[in-house]
């Protein structure tokens, strides 16, 4: 889950490493009165903010008015801007980068730094970046932080505080379970101080029953995204027309590419997981319809899960719901037979194989 | 030795009182797998379906001498089951569970490296030998013994690839799932390795999906190393960027790990891409 950066800060003050100092507000009725020149920064996940206009600087108290007015309950790139970061503003000298990432590849966490901050990493030239994989098991230790610091040409000064740094930043990384820890940039300012200018933090869902202080409603789903995770489901919200319920998550992605291919538009992903209750397909009926999708396809290919389970689950949705929109059903594996026998009596329609039913759906979904 | 297990590979259930522990453990024993004896804290002394024993710790299972054990615990207790797993030295670790926090398996797979033993999972379907042995949860009927070997990130969309290789008459020598999770025990090109080393496989089916950059390591690694045919179908070409589908490790980020780039990768190696999981039968000669 991508945290805000106003949450990564307060992560970070916790753990050491120094901020700005700053608030945040959701509403202009909460501005203090200016004191010095500041920063008004629209709390939205978006790589290259400022040049979106999500950045503003304030002077006076005018400016700082008209900058939390202007921003708070924009939109900027379709983002919804319900919160502003208000700092004082830094007088930078100089902008390096650093992170600590996981290497999927690896499967150990990476620090990269360098000596060019302020643009995306991927712009910088590959020899100006400091890599550096850390064994989980050892850790982080100081030589690291050496190595790096010799790479980057820092000032003795300098190298100090971000070796410093180092150790905090990767104690945020380890403790927090993130995927990712990011300075981007990294201040050096004119008065030879180092700051964390901005903070990119993005943390492992599945390790929220150990961060339980956290806050954990993941600002990138929407309200029926938020309403499935609740309920456990695994469910994404598309752009299209189609409903659909699968199980498992690789099955699920296989029957939104076999939609697409047939030119059909998913409506969702929604994976019913392994299962063997009706209840659940209930439940997951109740989330697609929500949706408001033209048509919806049923995809399970039954072993955990039954398909004379799947099936009582769909008539007990199609009567509790009143469901009049088309439904396709496939129904392959352990209680199959039996699992379109329960359909057929009522009504709905099953397919065999997984083409038969996408063939199916994509056609009474352009006829609705 | 067929890949990774076989017919005399004895097998311990850590979470063998639990629902899916008991569910799966009895599956594995219809498919004819050792299970030698089961795990569960404060039950040692009984019995699972009246054969299997049941002791308190790993520590008191290993007068079983077991090959393998399956871990079917709660996600906040696996880093705990596997190390305790690891510490007596079982060859094969396989980790049914899922969510379990990647920052956990980072210290399992490491742990594991140092004293050689096999990490399989976590968030994976597990391993079967046709005829010989099953550990994990994958449906029983589904399978044929044959030459076709099948390595995948996801569970269910391997069952539905297995079931279209044994209904084309083929069958498989192995099927092996890595997990759906950003970090697990094994990659594409360690079990390439095995399947090419296995006198039993012709053919190679890998099930990629989106996410990492797993397949496109493992295409360069077929390019050099592979003989055998291999063929591959990728998930996930449909996904918006930046959404986790379903599997903690399914996502494109920054652009890294869109199904395009896994395509390219397998066809600039000479690896046919199947559209459908239906067409990856037809795609082996």
């Amino acid at each position: 889950m991508n945290l805000y950066e106003y949450m990564g800060k307060e992560i970070f003050r916790k753990n050491g490493i120094p901020v700005p100092d700053g608030y945040v507000i959701d509403s202009v009725s909460q501005l203090k009165p200016f004191k010095k020149p500041s920063v008004v920064k629209s709390q939205i996940l978006l790589g290259g903010r400022g040049k979106s206009g999500g950045i503003k600087f304030a002077r006076s108290d005018a400016d700082l008015k008209a900058a939390a007015t202007d921003l708070l309950g924009s939109k900027i790139r379709n983002l919804a801007v319900t919160k502003v970061l208000i700092e004082d503003m830094l007088n930078i000298k100089k902008e390096l980068y650093v992170s600590i990432a996981l290497s999927r590849a690896d499967r150990e966490p990476v620090l990269i730094a360098s000596n060019s901050g302020g643009v995306e990493i991927e712009a910088v030239p590959q020899n100006e970046i400091f890599t550096k994989k850390i064994d989980p098991l050892l850790g982080y230790s100081d030589f690291i932080g050496r190595e790096a610091s010799a790479f980057m040409k820092l000032d003795p000064d300098i190298a100090k505080q971000f070796r410093s740094l180092l150790v905090n930043l990767y104690n945020v990384f380890v403790n927090e379970d993130c995927e990712l820890v990011e300075i981007n940039p990294l201040v050096i300012t004119g008065e030879g101080n180092l700051i964390a200018a901005d903070a990119k933090v993005i943390m492992d869902s599945d390790s929220f029953f150990r961060h339980k202080d956290i806050v954990i409603t993941d600002p990138e789903k929407t309200p029926l995204e938020l309403e499935a995770q609740g309920k456990g489901y695994a469910f994404v919200e598309l752009d299209g027309k189609i409903g659909v319920i699968a199980n498992g998550a690789g099955l699920t992605m296989a029957t939104l590419d076999a939609l697409t291919l047939h030119n059909g538009k998913p409506r969702n992903f929604l994976d019913l997981g392994g299962t063997d209750n009706v209840d659940i397909v209930v439940e997951a009926f109740d989330l697609v319809l929500k949706a408001n999708p033209r048509a919806i396809l049923v995809n399970i290919f039954g072993g955990v899960t039954k398909c004379d389970t799947v099936a009582n689950g769909i008539v007990a949705a199609k009567n509790k719901f009143a469901i009049k929109k088309p439904m396709v059903v496939r129904l392959s594996g352990v209680h199959e037979e039996e699992g379109r026998q329960i359909l057929k009596d009522n009504g709905i329609e099953s397919y065999p194989t997984m083409m038969e039913a996408i063939e199916r759906v994509v056609k009474v979904s352009e006829v609705q | 030795m067929s890949v990774y297990v076989d017919e005399n590979t004895k097998v311990i259930v850590q979470g063998i009182t639990g629902h899916q522990g008991s569910f799966h453990a009895g599956e594995m024993i219809k498919f004819g797998t050792k299970v030698v004896a089961g795990i569960s804290p404060g039950k040692g002394g009984t019995k699972f379906q009246d054969r299997v024993p049941i002791v308190n710790s790993v520590a008191d299972a290993m007068s079983f001498s077991p090959d393998a054990t399956m871990i079917s615990v709660a996600a906040p207790f696996v880093k705990d089951a596997a190390y305790e797993a690891i510490d007596a030295g079982i060859g094969i670790v396989y980790i049914l569970t899922e969510h379990v926090p990647f920052h956990d398996t980072m210290e399992i797979v490491h742990q594991a490296r140092r004293k050689g033993i096999t990490v399989m999972g976590p968030n994976g379907p597990g391993i079967t030998i046709p005829g010989k042995c099953k550990i994990g949860i994958m449906p029983n009927q589904i399978f044929k013994d044959g030459d076709v070997a099948v390595a995948s990130r996801s569970g269910t969309l391997t069952y539905e690839i297995v079931e279209a290789i044994t209904r084309s008459g083929l069958g498989e020598s192995a099927v092996i799932g890595l997990g759906g999770d950003p970090v697990v025990g094994l990659t594409f090109i360690d079990v390439l390795k095995k399947f090419n080393d296995d006198p039993k496989t012709n053919k190679i089916v890998l099930v990629g999906e989106i996410g990492g950059n797993n397949e496109e390591l493992a295409a360069a690694y077929i390019k050099a190393n592979i003989k055998k045919q291999v063929v591959a179908y990728i998930t996930g070409r449909s996904a918006p960027p930046g959404k986790r589908m379903g599997h903690a490790g399914a996502i494109i980020e920054k652009g890294v790990g869109t199904a395009e780039s896994k395509i390219k990768a397998f066809n600039e190696a000479g690896v046919k891409v199947a559209d459908y999981p239906v067409d990856v039968p037809k795609l082996l000669r």
